[in-house]
């Protein structure tokens, strides 16, 4: 049924599932930014909800904790009018040792239509989308190292929101790109969106090696790596890096790679700024910038919903 | 057998003297994407009309969804005034079966509980599926079996109806 270059596709190439951005055409992330755009339209309407997913029961299946992603695909869901359920599986399933496989066929025999999955590890949610019926649609809300799509696809929309257009422009992603599946799916999506100059910029233990084969130039100097940007995409560093042998101390990542004021001004004077949440106040941002007026963090967040409508309205009618 | 179309720019002026004792400067105009919206706009410049004219993409409403999925190119829905307690005129080009009328009227109850909704359409082609009828119209047409019929719009403005056979 699926061509089999790429598992997302239908055999009329429309997206049945939503798994990475990696290898999708450009006119499909296009659709989906645009389907977005109406969306925002419906979300600042007296009635927030659209009837388009009326009697579809959607679950998020989270196998890792997340609060924002799990809470903004629920809104998204609820303001399509499916249903939605949410199930934690750490604290249900797995424990008692059922497979992923079982939860979810177990899942599909109470009429799902569409599953909503993050897991630790890496390919999880493609596992998935191979053994579900065909009827049933699987996107993937972050899966260990591999990818993050609706979070590339809503940086992205934040990008056109306040750059319009993507073919002029300098970004650089900043911080543990080594650890990030939010930076594989930006670094797939700015490509594939006509990014001419893409920079990553951290420390040497926090990028992959032979990343330049992604496209991207490599900085480990800030001050080179920010210089003249128009946009910079900064990246959570997550506390478990810092007990590793990867990093001395916050204190002293913060001063060679925390977005400042000061570094942020070597960046084009328009330059916006992005975070995926949740920060860390004075690790990798500073809160100076995090609430500065060059911040877009908090309209990610509400554009997160619209692009998460979007998805899901095109999955279901594929 | 060719269905001879009459002139859209002839029924437009039908339309807009139908229409310009009904309305008072407060009705609103909601015109559907994308012929609906045009003949709204001219209606609107043609009356002067004080309330702003609205746009509506009844994508997120359309009744085919589960059988053809959502419209390939989506357009935001734009209604520029509160619906709350409005005199209302959705205005589309071509009438047919009545489902785009009931989705946009879905539309627009999700903004607010208008005073009243009237319907103003270029063509009547017959064909109705929901209990929807016009209170503005300028002409009705028949068409052959497998015909439908397009409004079209050229760069100096100037609308055209035309008939594709599929």
């Amino acid at each position: 049924m699926f061509l089999s270059n790429n598992p997302q596709l239908n055999a009329k190439g429309e997206l049945h599932h939503l798994l990475s951005l990696e290898g999708l055409p450009r006119a499909i992330l296009v659709q989906i930014l645009d389907t977005a755009q109406s969306f925002v339209g419906v979300t600042q309407r007296e009635v927030k909800k659209v009837p388009l997913l009326r009697g579809k029961a959607v679950f998020n299946l989270f196998f890792e904790p997340s609060t924002r992603t799990r809470t903004t695909f629920e809104i998204a869901a609820k303001r399509l009018s499916a249903d939605v359920i949410n199930l934690a599986i750490n604290i249900s399933s797995a424990t008692k040792g059922e497979s992923i496989l079982d939860t979810v066929a177990n899942l599909a025999a109470m009429q799902a239509d569409m599953f909503i999955v993050r897991h630790a590890a890496s390919g999880a949610p493609h596992l998935i989308a191979r053994h579900v019926a065909e009827e049933i649609h699987v996107i993937n809300a972050g899966d260990g190292r591999h990818a993050h799509p609706t979070q590339g696809l809503l940086d992205m929309f934040t990008i056109r929101h306040y750059k319009k257009d993507f073919t002029g422009l300098r970004v650089a992603i900043v911080g543990d790109v080594l650890h990030s599946r939010v930076a594989r799916s930006q670094i797939h999506a700015l490509s594939i969106l006509g990014v001419p100059e893409i920079r990553v910029v951290g420390p040497k233990t926090l990028l992959p090696s032979h990343v330049e084969a992604m496209g991207v130039h490599v900085y480990h100097d800030m001050a080179k790596g920010l210089k003249d940007v128009d946009v910079v995409m900064m990246l959570r560093l997550q506390n478990e890096r810092m007990q590793g042998a990867l990093l001395p101390s916050p204190q002293e990542y913060f001063k060679f790679y925390g977005l400042t004021a000061d570094k942020l001004a070597l960046a084009r004077p328009d330059a916006i700024v992005l975070h995926p949440g949740p920060m860390n106040r004075g690790v990798e941002i500073d809160s100076d910038v995090a609430d500065g007026k060059q911040s877009v963090i908090l309209p990610q967040v509400t554009f997160g919903i619209a692009i998460r409508m979007a998805v899901m309205s095109i999955l279901a009618g594929n | 057998m060719t269905t001879t179309l009459p002139d859209a720019e002839g029924l437009l002026a039908d339309l807009i003297a139908q229409m310009r004792p009904a309305l008072t400067p407060e009705t609103a105009l909601v015109g559907i994407r994308t012929g609906g919206l045009w003949i709204a706009e001219r209606v609107h410049a043609a009356l002067g009309l004080k309330t702003p004219c609205g746009a509506l993409d009844v994508s997120f409403y359309r009744d085919d969804f589960d059988k053809i999925g959502l419209h390939r190119e989506v357009k935001p829905t734009e209604i520029p005034f509160d619906v709350e307690g409005r005199e209302v005129v959705v205005v589309d080009d071509v009438l047919y079966t009545g489902r785009t009328i009931r989705a946009a009227m879905n539309v627009l109850f999700d903004y607010g509980r208008p005073k009243s909704i009237r319907l103003a359409a270029l063509v009547d082609r017959g064909g109705r599926e929901l209990p929807i009828a016009p209170q503005f119209l300028a002409a009705t047409v028949t068409l052959a079996a497998g015909e439908s019929l397009e409004l079209t719009r050229d760069a100096s403005g100037r609308l055209a109806l035309h008939v594709h056979k599929s």
